[in-house]
């Protein structure tokens, strides 16, 4: 069986905070009650889907909809000439997408237009009823290709298909070389993935007066209403996103994905509320998940295995549109000097553009490739040092409250008891170096940004606000926040921290969030943020309900004339509120409850709202850039793997995992391990078996569930998760991330295991049974060869 | 074979009886229905979840005559007279099913898409296998796939289940 045991536990005894409570959202999920978008039906509401290219690269010639017009329950059929022409994306330096194709279509699957009818089948009978006619132009499909002198350029404004280059160098690398012992160069590849979430997108709007209200699976009530409200020229007022449960995201909902826009368009035209749903390939086609990614890496390290520099070149497959990409460039490099302490580093990176479904941010945003490949890199190093690789990651890892190079400042780090506990629960020593052939150990480090420091636009705005209004009575209460639970448990965890900083019962507290019009403003679900910076805000607006109660109390309680350990008038400072039940702190059997005084509260003062505001101020960084990876803290975690090859077939199967996770306090043991059970998963089958795959011409070849191969319960290991319970001071209770921390890792271990197991690198991911087949071959064969 | 009328365009619809989660239900529906559509569509029982349409996933599985099956890959025509149950049919009488109240103590969905699915496997497994191994157990889940929980709490919260019976 699985363990999870918590270490270190740095952390005071709290009411609710600590504690594995019941999810919030649990009941709704266990009965089939709990409403996903595809559930919400609207009186009188149409079916649509978009229009999508057949070719990778073309220019439309004409786009004739005249025979699906004709069809009976057809309702209308837009395409670029009937909506806006901005140009719309998420990182402002390239906005690059239209919402649909305005003269040349950029990817098999690219967005052409829209159609909306009075069911699903007619919509199907329609699409068929659609032609265009392309001007086939030549296509990339690759970076190499994308980099030719002579290769077609796919957007004027990215001359030479680079959409975006990095060059980043600190400290002093030709000093460094001079001095290392010893300098070693690895090449490692990283493959296309998909986030893998089991929900289609689906968007469903309908207009009310001036204002579109429009329901959705995503995670950023706030983003997608910031971009409705700019693609359609409207006021963010009258932009109103709600959400109901979202199943899953991973980062794969983060982009606006065309159901959004063309539900709000097509809404608007036929006066009827519009569902725009994908079917499963199309969420491939969407893309937005891992890139591609070539890294290579020199290091240089003294006798010891104390790294003196690092050079690497990151070579990104951006597919056609910038979305998150110029953003995972930068991660890919960032975070490196986080996790190892050296001063001398420089980061090249080139993202191109090619005809492919675009590439964005999955889940460790830009980490797990790049730690895939310099993992794999350390134990090279170790290996030809002779060193234990667990050993010179301990040489190298950082410690707590120091700045790296580029300019990030790290508060609580545990990497070095991460790496510790893990080598002794794992039995890492009496199995690396002793395993059978075939079987093997492997060792990962990684981590993240406990939250981006930067909003993804230019803006003042704070972070997160919460609220929370206590009911009339007293007896419950509502927290709000914006904050949205995408299955990681932020609702639980919000809910969770309310309730210690108001000192109210947990089970008496609801939580109101993924709408923008009833929650108040959090950025949302991503880059790990909500725990810390959602947390903030509604801690605050606990504190300052609490605050209100303890002056309200004051006046209601009467510390006794005589026998009590004072008498006289109280002061709030005085008073104390936990689970409920105000009291007295030095003479706790003086006391009143939480809802009789918030009653008594209400009656003089009218409602009891209390009001929390986030903002992380200016964090670490001054170069361009730095903006991507600067954070109010960041998590780290060890990861060990064991694995069994078979040498014959190449079938790789991982029969033990290990983690270590520095996640500051834990708010809900039971969901961190979850998320890490989670996060594992994911990175075994990315390891292993997935890689998003097209034909000679860009057209995808496995866009659904049975060829895009992910772990199934029966691939899945025991995971033991073992917490270092610590403390963050920059975080609410002194928390920190874990959900995208756990995945980046995992890549590195198990290709360590594996490589520990066969004693051949195969040096891109994924490790299939031909790749490794073919590895050991091409390994024996060289030995014969040598041995003649 | 069902009762059919023709349309005005030639289209037969088919008059099909089905129990679901012990309510009699008579509707007219299409040769292409698909039970996972008549179930969310036709009779609005939601909790039935739909994502691949191709069998690969699992997560609209149901209960038909007490084995798990991709409504998505079953016709409706072919339930006639037999008997669906959904999630929606696990609880008697507000009172959960031993495996609902043990995926809610070991918190086994995240995002939940697909854990009406896994418990309707889950319930298969458990009416036939009342002591099933942790093998048996991931075997009976093996076609539903989850992206949030690498399907630890599951297999955890369906052998305590079996231990609670």
């Amino acid at each position: 069986m699985s363990k999870e045991v918590s270490y270190l536990n740095m952390n005071k005894q709290y009411s609710y905070v600590g504690k594995s409570l019941k999810r919030t959202d649990i009941l709704d999920k266990v009965t089939g009650r709990g409403k996903y978008i595809d559930d919400l039906k609207f009186s009188n509401m149409l079916y649509g889907k978009l229009i999508r290219s057949t070719e990778a690269h073309a220019r439309i010639i004409n786009i004739d909809t005249s025979e699906a017009e004709k069809l009976p329950g057809v309702k209308a059929i837009i395409t670029a000439k009937d909506v806006p022409s901005i140009k719309y994306g998420l990182s402002p330096a390239r906005y690059d997408e239209n919402i649909f194709c305005t003269d040349t279509v950029k990817f098999y699957g690219d967005k052409i237009g829209a159609i909306c009818a009075v069911d699903e089948e007619t919509v199907y009978k329609a699409l068929k009823l659609i032609k265009v006619e392309y001007e086939v132009l030549p296509a990339v499909f690759t970076p190499a290709e994308a980099a030719k002198e002579d290769a077609p350029q796919i957007f004027e404004e990215f001359p030479g298909n680079v959409n975006t280059e990095i060059h980043l160098e600190f400290g002093d690398i030709e000093k460094a070389k001079q001095e290392a012992y010893y300098v070693r160069t690895d090449r490692l590849v990283g493959q296309r993935t998909l986030h893998g979430f089991i929900e289609p997108h689906c968007a469903i709007a309908y207009w009310e007066g001036k204002r579109v209200h429009i329901h959705s699976s995503h995670q950023s009530v706030h983003y997608l209403q910031h971009h409705i409200a700019r693609i359609f020229d409207m006021k963010e007022g009258d932009v109103r996103v709600t959400l109901p449960y979202v199943g899953g995201g991973f980062g794969g909902k983060v982009d606006i994905s065309g159901v959004d826009i063309s539900a709000v368009a097509l809404s608007k035209i036929t006066g009827q509320p519009v569902k725009m749903f994908f079917d499963l390939e199309e969420v491939w086609l969407n893309g937005r998940g891992r890139h591609g990614m070539d890294m290579t890496y020199t290091t240089g390290v003294t006798k010891e295995g104390k790294i003196l520099f690092v050079e690497s070149e990151t070579i990104l497959d951006g597919g056609a549109y910038s979305g998150l990409g110029v953003a995972t460039s930068y991660y890919a490099g960032s975070l490196l000097n986080v996790l190892y302490d050296f001063d001398n580093y420089r980061f090249d990176a080139y993202r191109y553009v090619t005809n492919l479904p675009p590439c964005g941010a999955q889940r460790g945003h830009g980490q797990p490739h790049p730690r895939y490949a310099f993992e794999s890199h350390l134990d090279h190093i170790a290996e030809d040092l002779g060193m234990d690789p667990i050993d010179l990651r301990l040489v190298n890892a950082r410690k707590a409250n120091t700045v790296t190079p580029n300019g990030y400042e790290v508060k609580s780090y545990y990497l070095t008891e991460a790496n510790e506990l893990a080598r002794d629960a794992s039995g890492w020593k009496d199995k690396k170096g002793k395993l059978p052939v075939g079987r093997g150990i492997g060792v990962g480090n990684g981590g993240f940004v406990t939250g981006a420091g930067f909003c993804m636009y230019r803006t003042d705005l704070p972070h997160s606000i919460g609220m929370i209004k206590v009911y009339d009575d007293g007896t419950h209460a509502i927290v709000y926040s914006q904050a949205v639970d995408i299955g990681q448990g932020s609702d639980t965890v919000l809910t969770q921290m309310a309730a210690e900083a108001m000192g109210f019962p947990y089970e008496d507290i609801t939580i109101c969030t993924r709408d923008t019009d009833l929650a108040t403003l959090d950025f949302g679900a991503y880059a790990s943020r909500q725990t810390l910076m959602a947390g903030w805000a509604v801690k605050r607006a606990g504190e300052d309900i609490k605050k209100k109660i303890l002056i309200q109390a004051a006046e209601m309680l009467k510390v006794k004339e005589d026998g009590g350990y004072r008498s006289g008038k109280l002061m709030p400072e005085e008073l104390d509120c936990k689970e409920g039940l105000v009291f007295v702190k030095q003479e706790p059997g003086v006391n009143i409850t939480f809802a009789e005084v918030a009653r008594a509260y209400f009656v003089k003062h009218g409602v009891l709202v209390g009001r929390g505001y986030y903002h992380p101020g200016k964090l670490g960084g001054k170069h361009k850039g730095a903006a991507v990876g600067t954070s109010p803290a960041y998590s780290s975690a060890t990861q060990i793997a064991e694995v069994e090859v078979d040498m014959e077939t190449g079938v790789t199967k991982v029969v033990g995992t290990w983690d270590v996770h520095d996640s500051g306090c834990v708010v809900n043991p039971q969901l961190l391990h979850g998320q890490v059970h989670g996060a594992f998963s994911m990175g075994i089958g990315e390891t292993i078996w997935e890689k998003v795959t097209f034909d000679e011409k860009g057209k995808l070849l496995n866009g659904n569930f049975a060829e895009y191969r992910m772990p199934t319960a029966l691939d899945m290991p025991h995971v033991d998760s073992l917490v270092l319970d610590t403390f963050e001071p920059n975080g609410p209770w002194g928390v920190k991330e874990v959900g995208e921390g756990a995945t980046t890792p995992t890549l590195g271990c198990v290709a360590n295991a594996v490589y520990d197991a066969i004693g051949v690198r195969v040096a891109e991911l994924p490790l299939t049974p031909e790749k490794i087949w073919r590895g050991l071959k091409e390994a024996r064969e060289a030995k014969e060869k040598e041995g003649k | 074979m069902a009762n059919f009328v023709v349309d005005k365009n030639g289209i037969k619809r088919y008059l099909v009886t089905i129990k679901v989660n012990g309510n009699e239900y008579t509707k007219m529906v299409k040769a292409n229905s698909l039970l996972v559509n008549f179930l969310r569509e036709d009779l609005d029982i939601t909790g039935t979840k739909k994502a691949c349409e191709q069998g690969d996933c699992g997560a609209c599985t149901v209960l038909l005559d007490g084995k798990p099956v991709n409504s998505c890959m079953v016709l409706t025509l072919s339930v006639d007279g037999r008997e669906v149950t959904t999630v929606e049919g696990l609880a008697s009488n507000a009172k959960l099913d031993i495996i609902q109240e043990k995926f809610i103590e070991h918190s086994a969905p995240q995002c939940g898409f697909c854990a009406p699915g896994i418990l309707m496997a889950a319930k298969a497994l458990l009416m036939n296998n009342p002591h099933p191994t942790e093998l048996e157990v991931r075997e009976a889940i093996a076609g539903n796939l989850c992206r949030c929980t690498g399907y630890v709490h599951y297999v955890e919260a369906i052998l305590d289940a079996a231990d609670s019976q």
